[in-house]
């Protein structure tokens, strides 16, 4: 018995009359946990009854504590006949059960029925009391943290990122069972509530339990879906990135853990990966001897560069052909199933001719899969020595990270899994993991539900379509692997693009699905990336080395560098020396699904971006339409990535992050939704502008449109310029020409002869139009393209909007926020829907959702819409619904421009003082042989010297909570700050699934009036769990799923929503100036690098 | 392409005062629509008619949804389901009790019953208020009244406990409480020149001196007073003032009370011969007033009384109002000189309302 559940039901108020005779209440309560059962007294009449009851104790497992949810039912006692029940309240107590979060649930509860909604409140005290339990095969996993966060919790440190932590629950769903047909939908939905409930909770411990052996104590970016997949069942899945994590008032934990030998690193297997490839596994321990002496030679670079290209392609990846197209790469995944793979290659230049692939296997129709790079580069010329100054520490570190992730899949495990996938659910990164970007990578995969794959037990059953006349216990056991096999087959996927370019692990990662009807697409999209294996890793390398990686990097453009050798490109990119340190070669466009690292230094601000795009397909049935979404998808990928394109340049932007990109399916139709935040980084090329060419040179009045389309063109360009405040700082270009990097470049032009004219032309390059992006008018499809281009309108002045959690370019958020969410369903008109009117009814949706919470919310100007995150769903045949959520914060619109300027000014100085250091270092290029002793740097010295003040700097911000929450206000964000504010305790995450029902829609006022009330209700419920665990915030919120479904002829409507985030105690920040002089990252980055591998 | 839901959902609920009033003003969700386009939002945000439809229509379900709360406003504090902050609340609540004087001067005094609701609609199309702004106000009135109808205590205070009112709306609440009850008769036409502020003015005075809970000391023993103590006439009271009958029934009285009352204001009057002529005749006015408010019949036609027996008379010789000031001062006090007046305590409380009221109603 290692824990004891403790509850108190102590009054209820509001409650609704339930005896029209007396108009009260004879009210009293059911406690249930796991079988067990509690009753209070009856409190006769009264709406506000006072029960004050004994403790109900309930001695349970640790493992039902993670899995059951408290169960507490308000009934109405009557004598005569059966009790009515009031309503009830879910409380799961899984903060209860780590020590660090909350210790006690207690406060004023929503009694919630799903077909009345709230009616009234109920007080309950919940306590647990854990007896320590050693058993190493417990199966549960109390303990580990879980925060829906994606970058690591503001009050504590990662000591280790582990890595990606995934698993999958499946069960059938009540709402199908035979047993519904006779029971009330009250029943059944609470039925399902229960379930998921507990699916939840069981989800959590399992993963708990992985990361526990993995050694981590949390994870982190935990994010947890249900598939609703109807007949064939509910499937609830999660990933999330396991961590070790520190609080930042303990400083003392982590020492041990970076001092920790490195041996284990060099013993662990690598037979884990199935293609092994002697190259990037295989040379760990001669990589242990560059490590301890390392200097920055020429030969060095020499000597590695050939290692360099034997990396950046893996054997196993086939050599990318240059063409444009679609190409068929069957052998990029292991699977033995043998599906079939679209790979389709997106380049900016190429006229693309999709594919139609008529391949599908008949015998393996259901895995057709496609997947994509989006990775636009135009092609480039240089290929001097100064980018592969950079290689031979990209090899490293990919080296390093991609043994360090993948050694992870050595450690025996009881779930059998062959590999390890190197992501992270992260989008924000601890200063220094994030080395290099390569870009997004996502896979899709178009799948049939409708049959099990299950051999086992279709073997049983015959009939698959009998099998919900069975218990599920029977056969539930076995279909997860299924699920399981699925999205393995995707993150391989994910994976095997990554390699491709030249990354080893993929951030910013994140899964989802699309279902109608029998089909499903699974969805993986991330980012390519080279990490810093020095937080993968306990103890894998000391000092030096990582010391000078970090200087070599330069603030605030290193992750813009290439991480692929530019002599192998996986494809052709343009590539040109950064703007920023003009070192190291950099794409002159870039995609991200992560955040904006805090700093990369942007010119001007940033902009929310979006694509959308419709497709009608053809009604059909299982295999046939399993085989026209897959079809239809690289169209849609492309045109989704076209339109993106063309309007990061239309907004004179060269970045893209926290891409989204959503494909919905529905009966008849295919919606695509990419959402962005557009960005100027200062170390990217200027964006050329876009240019118009029609077919028919000849007529003069069509010439005359051009050149007027043109004109629009550049004009709004140039209108959108001045709007976000894009003007690239001149000063870099003279920076070049300055004295200061000319020592550098002489030796380089002693050094090596030829490669200098590349260098030179390069700089010239870089002040042409040469990437000049050109939009060709052939037919009335592409005019419309045009036309739909120019008429997003932008943001009403004093607005700004993003989709992550910054706004670029602004830095002083006041304190007021607002969180909201809009639902928004409309109805097509079924009469000769071409694609062309559906797009225009989905721009139009979008457009006017946007221009109405612009309007909603105009009193909060200036202010910015940060983490608008839209949704897509396809409910019925003729109807779209979007669904936003997003916070909308104050600025103070003085200030910003101030700390901006002065942001600009210190990263310049910065990056000056940088470039003196550097000459510090001579740039002796004497020796061919690896230097045999370890680089004394002064500068390594005087980061440890740091290291102290930045300790100090830490445990000054985090000084101790005064946790006095105030009022009963609860805020709601999907950030993972608040502003102006300290988070100061995580309590635990919050994660919850409600149903509600109506049977007299129009009584509720009707959909609108029945969602309405819902969504409030639901805030509602989230409030009130925050505050009863002693919170007075929800950071990281999501509304992760918003089903509606309605029958306005029978006046029925039903909802589903799954909401979930982290409950925080904030505190003000009382000293706002403090806070603003820390704010800058350029001021704490050396003291949090020092601090962490000291 | 039409919109089937379209919902905005704030964490904070967002109230547009402009659309709140709107609202409470009783107009449909176009009207509202149309008078906002008419405000020139549109060009100062350069939104469309679309997106203020939506906005309206959004506001308006937000309003319906709180409606409920707004009924018991204590629930809105309590309530979870909207987060509002303090402020806004308490401008809620007042907003939705606030009415409108053209309304309230249709229904003040009357019985706040089924049947009155009834005549809302002519309310309506006679002031131009909304029949459905009417029934708000209509249905604030009766609650109020019901709640504190039965209540001891402060008449102001129960209304503000329960209503989360400020003090200036619960004192309006308070006269329309006290007017109801009391069932004062206020629709006359002569009674018409006279505003609602004019009313509660005179309801106050009322209240303070004339009720219960006037006397001071709660009754000693509170079961015995089964009397509400701020919303009904001290019946006591109005039963002594029968007492003063003797004021205008003696006829050397009237003449030392009119002799004293000539002395000190000859000379001070502009209408002093208007003032001597007329005098028994007011004199006898305002304590035959006095002496019939034993019967309810009469305690509703106080203020027609009061209006036709003094108010008129003194408008006709067109007396200004700081002659009426000095004539009603000098008329109680000179009592205090009669030596054979015993009811001196009677007088003071009966004249001492009396005068405020008379002064308040003595206008065009």
């Amino acid at each position: 018995m290692p824990g004891k559940l403790k509850v108190k039901i102590v009054a209820g108020r509001h409650l609704p009359v339930m005896d029209r005779a007396s108009d009260l209440t004879d009210a009293f309560v059911e406690v249930k946990f796991g079988n067990t059962t509690f009753k209070t007294d009856v409190y006769l009449k009264s709406l506000n009854p006072q029960w004050n009851s004994e403790w109900f104790k309930f001695e349970v497992d640790d493992e039902d504590l993670q899995d059951e949810p408290l169960q507490i039912t308000v009934l109405d006692h009557d004598t005569y006949s059966a009790n009515d029940a009031i309503g009830k309240v879910y409380i799961d107590i899984d903060p209860l059960l780590y020590s660090e979060a909350a210790t006690v649930i207690s406060g004023w509860f929503p009694i919630y029925d799903t077909i009345h909604g709230i009616r009234g409140e109920i007080n309950v005290v919940v306590k647990v009391d854990l007896f320590n339990d050693l058993n190493r095969f417990r199966q549960s996993s109390c303990g580990v943290k879980f925060f829906c966060t994606t970058s690591i919790p503001k009050c504590y440190r990662a000591v280790v990122i582990h890595g990606f932590v995934e698993e999958l629950v499946v069960n059938e769903d009540p709402e199908y069972q035979w047993i519904d047909r006779i029971r009330t939908p009250r029943a059944s939905n609470e039925a399902r509530q229960r379930l998921i409930s507990l699916m939840s909770g069981e989800l959590q411990r399992k993963i708990g339990l992985k990361v526990l052996e993995m050694r981590g104590n949390a994870v982190v970016g935990y994010l947890q879906c249900f598939d609703l997949e109807g007949e064939s069942g509910l499937v609830v899945r999660a990933i999330g990135t396991a961590c070790t994590l520190d609080k930042l008032s303990s400083p003392a934990a982590f020492l041990p853990a970076c001092n920790s030998p490195s041996k284990e690193m060099k013993e662990s297997p690598f037979n884990e990966d199935p293609n092994p490839n002697p190259h990037s596994s295989g040379p760990s321990t001669p990589l242990k001897n560059q490590t301890y002496s390392f200097s920055p030679s020429k030969s060095y670079s020499r000597q590695s560069s050939s290692s360099d290209t034997d990396l950046s392609l893996t054997p196993k990846t086939a050599p990318y052909p240059q063409g444009p197209g679609i190409y068929l790469c069957p052998s990029s995944t292991p699977l033995s199933c043998g599906s079939l793979h679209l790979k389709s290659r997106l380049l900016s230049e190429s006229s693309l001719t999709p594919h139609h692939s008529s391949l599908v296997s008949p015998v393996l129709r259901k895995s057709v899969s496609f997947s994509e790079e989006l990775f636009l580069a135009a092609s480039g010329t240089g290929s001097g020595s100064a980018g592969k100054e950079g290689g031979p520490l990209k090899a490293l570190l990919r080296q390093q990270t991609q043994s360090a992730l993948e050694q992870r899949g050595g450690s025996p495990h009881r779930f059998c899994r062959r590999r390890e996938f190197p992501f992270l659910t992260l989008t924000a990164f601890p200063p220094g993991l994030l080395v290099h970007v390569g870009g997004v990578v996502s896979a899709r995969s178009v799948k049939l539900l409708d049959r099990i794959h299950n051999p086992a037990f279709v073997g049983i059953m015959g009939n698959t379509r009998s099998y919900k006349l069975l218990d599920w216990n029977s056969f539930n056991s076995d279909e997860p692997e299924t699920r399981d096999a699925w999205w393995a087959e995707i993150r391989q996927e994910i994976k095997s693009h990554a390699k491709a370019l030249g990354c080893h692990a993929v951030v910013g990662y994140s899964e989802s699905t699309s279902i109608c009807e029998e089909v499903c697409i699974l969805s993986a999209s991330g980012t390519a990336a080279v990490l810093n294996p020095r937080f993968l890793q306990e103890g894998t390398v000391e000092g030096s080395l990582e010391q000078r990686i970090e200087e070599n990097l330069p603030v605030g453009c290193g992750f813009c560098h290439i991480p692929y050798d530019e002599l192998n490109m996986p494809f052709p990119a343009h590539l040109t020396y950064c703007y920023n340190c003009r070192k190291q070669k950099v794409p002159d466009v870039l995609f991200t699904t992560i955040d904006l690292p805090t700093d990369a230094v942007v010119v001007g601000k940033g902009c929310l971006i979006q694509a959308r795009l419709c497709r009608l397909k053809k009604k059909a049935q299982a295999e046939a339409n399993a085989t026209a979404i897959s079809n239809l998808l690289p169209f849609m990928e492309y045109e989704v990535h076209t339109q993106l394109m063309n309007k990061l340049k239309l907004k004179g932007m060269n970045a893209l992050f926290g891409l989204r990109i959503q494909i919905t399916v529905g009966e008849n139709m295919l919606m695509g939704l990419a959402s962005a935040t557009g960005v100027y980084l200062a170390a990217l090329p200027t964006p050329g502008g876009i240019q118009i060419a029609g077919k028919t040179p000849n007529d003069g009045s069509y010439e005359q449109h051009i050149s007027h389309m043109q004109k629009k063109i550049n004009d709004t360009i140039a209108k959108n310029k001045e709007l976000y405040e894009i003007n690239p700082p001149e000063v870099s270009e003279e920076i070049i020409g300055s004295p200061i990097p000319e020592p550098r470049q002489r030796s380089r032009l002693l050094r090596s002869q030829s490669e200098s004219s590349d260098e030179v032309t390069e700089l010239d390059l870089s002040h042409g139009k040469k990437d000049a992006f050109v939009l060709e008018i052939d037919d009335a499809d592409a005019m419309e393209d045009v036309h739909s281009l120019l008429t997003d309108v932008p943001p009403p002045s004093g607005f700004y909007s993003c989709n992550t959690e910054i706004m670029p370019g602004i830095n002083n958020w006041t304190s007021e926020i607002q969180m909201f969410t809009s639902v928004r369903v409309v109805r097509l008109s079924s009469l000769n829907l071409t694609n062309q009117a559906l797009n225009k009814n989905f721009n139009g949706l979008c457009e006017n959702l946007l221009k109405s919470l612009y309007f909603k919310l105009r009193s909060m100007t200036p202010c910015c819409l940060c983490h608008v995150n839209f949704t897509v769903s396809l409910p019925e045949d003729e109807l779209i619904q979007v669904t936003v959520t997003a916070v909308a914060i104050t600025f103070d619109k003085n200030q910003a421009l101030q700390t901006t300027k002065a942001h600009a000014e210190k990263s310049l100085q910065r990056a000056s003082a940088d470039n003196e250091e550097m000459l510090q270092f001579p740039l002796e290029l004497c020796s061919d042989s690896l230097p045999s002793h370890a680089f004394p740097a002064a500068k390594a010295v005087t980061v440890e010297k740091a290291s102290p003040m930045g300790d100090g700097n830490f445990r000054n911000r985090s000084a101790p909570p005064c946790a006095s929450s105030t009022v009963g206000v609860v805020k709601m964000t999907p950030l993972s700050f608040i502003p102006g504010a300290k988070i100061t305790k995580y309590l635990g995450i919050i994660n919850m699934f409600f149903i509600r029902e109506t049977t007299s829609l129009r009584e509720e006022g009707g959909v609108s009036g029945f969602l309405h009330a819902f969504i409030a209700e639901v805030f509602a419920m989230v409030r009130a769990h925050v505050a009863a665990l002693g919170g007075n915030a929800v950071v990281s919120y999501i509304m992760k799923q918003c089903v509606f479904m309605e029958n306005p002829s029978k006046n029925q409507a039903q909802c589903l929503i799954n909401v979930s985030g982290d409950a925080v105690v904030f505190v003000r920040e009382s000293d706002l100036e403090v806070m603003s002089a820390q704010q800058p990252a350029v001021n704490c980055q050396p003291s949090c690098t020092g601090e962490v591998t000291t | 392409m039409t919109s089937e839901l379209d919902i905005f959902v704030g964490n904070t609920t967002l109230i547009d005062e402009d659309v709140y009033r709107l609202w409470l003003d009783g107009y449909s969700v176009n009207d509202a629509v149309a008078l906002r386009v008419r405000s020139g939002i549109l060009e100062q945000t350069g939104a469309t008619a679309g997106v203020l439809q939506s906005d309206t229509m959004d506001h308006y379900r937000t309003f319906h949804m709180l409606e409920r709360l707004l009924h018991a406003p204590p629930k809105l504090l309590h309530q979870l389901i909207f987060q509002i902050p303090p402020s806004r609340q308490a401008l809620l609540i007042e907003r939705y009790y606030t009415f409108d004087e053209a309304f309230v001067r249709e229904v003040l005094g009357k019985k706040l019953s089924k049947g009155t609701k009834k005549d809302l609609d002519d309310i309506s199309t006679k002031t131009g208020i909304t029949l459905k702004s009417c029934r708000r106000q209509f249905d604030n009135f009766k609650r109020v009244f019901k709640v504190v109808e039965e209540m001891r205590g402060s008449l102001v205070d129960n209304i503000q406990q329960h209503f989360l009112l400020s003090d200036r709306l619960a004192r309006d609440y308070a006269a329309i409480v006290f007017f109801a009850n009391n069932r004062f008769e206020t629709g006359k036409k002569k009674l018409q020149y006279l505003s609602f502020g004019d009313f509660a003015f005179c309801a106050e005075l009322m209240i303070q001196n004339w009720t219960l809970g006037a006397v001071g000391e709660a009754p000693t023993d509170p079961d015995s007073q089964m009397d509400d103590m701020d919303v009904d006439l001290d019946k006591e009271f109005l039963q002594d003032l029968k007492e003063l009958k003797v004021l205008v029934a003696d006829k050397d009285l009237l003449d030392l009370h009119k002799s004293l009352v000539c002395t000190v204001l000859r000379g001070k009057l502009s209408v002093f011969s208007e003032m001597e002529t007329n005098f028994k005749n007011l004199s006898r006015g305002l304590v035959n007033v006095a002496a019939k408010l034993t019967h309810n019949k009469d305690v509703r036609d106080l203020f027609v009384d009061l209006v036709e027996k003094f108010v008129e008379p003194c408008r006709s010789d067109h007396w200004p109002l700081s002659d009426v000031r000095l004539f009603l001062t000098q008329y109680s006090v000179s009592v205090h000189s009669l030596d054979g007046f015993r009811h001196q305590v009677l007088w003071d409380r009966y004249m001492g309302t009396l005068r405020g009221c008379l002064l308040r109603l003595y206008h065009d």
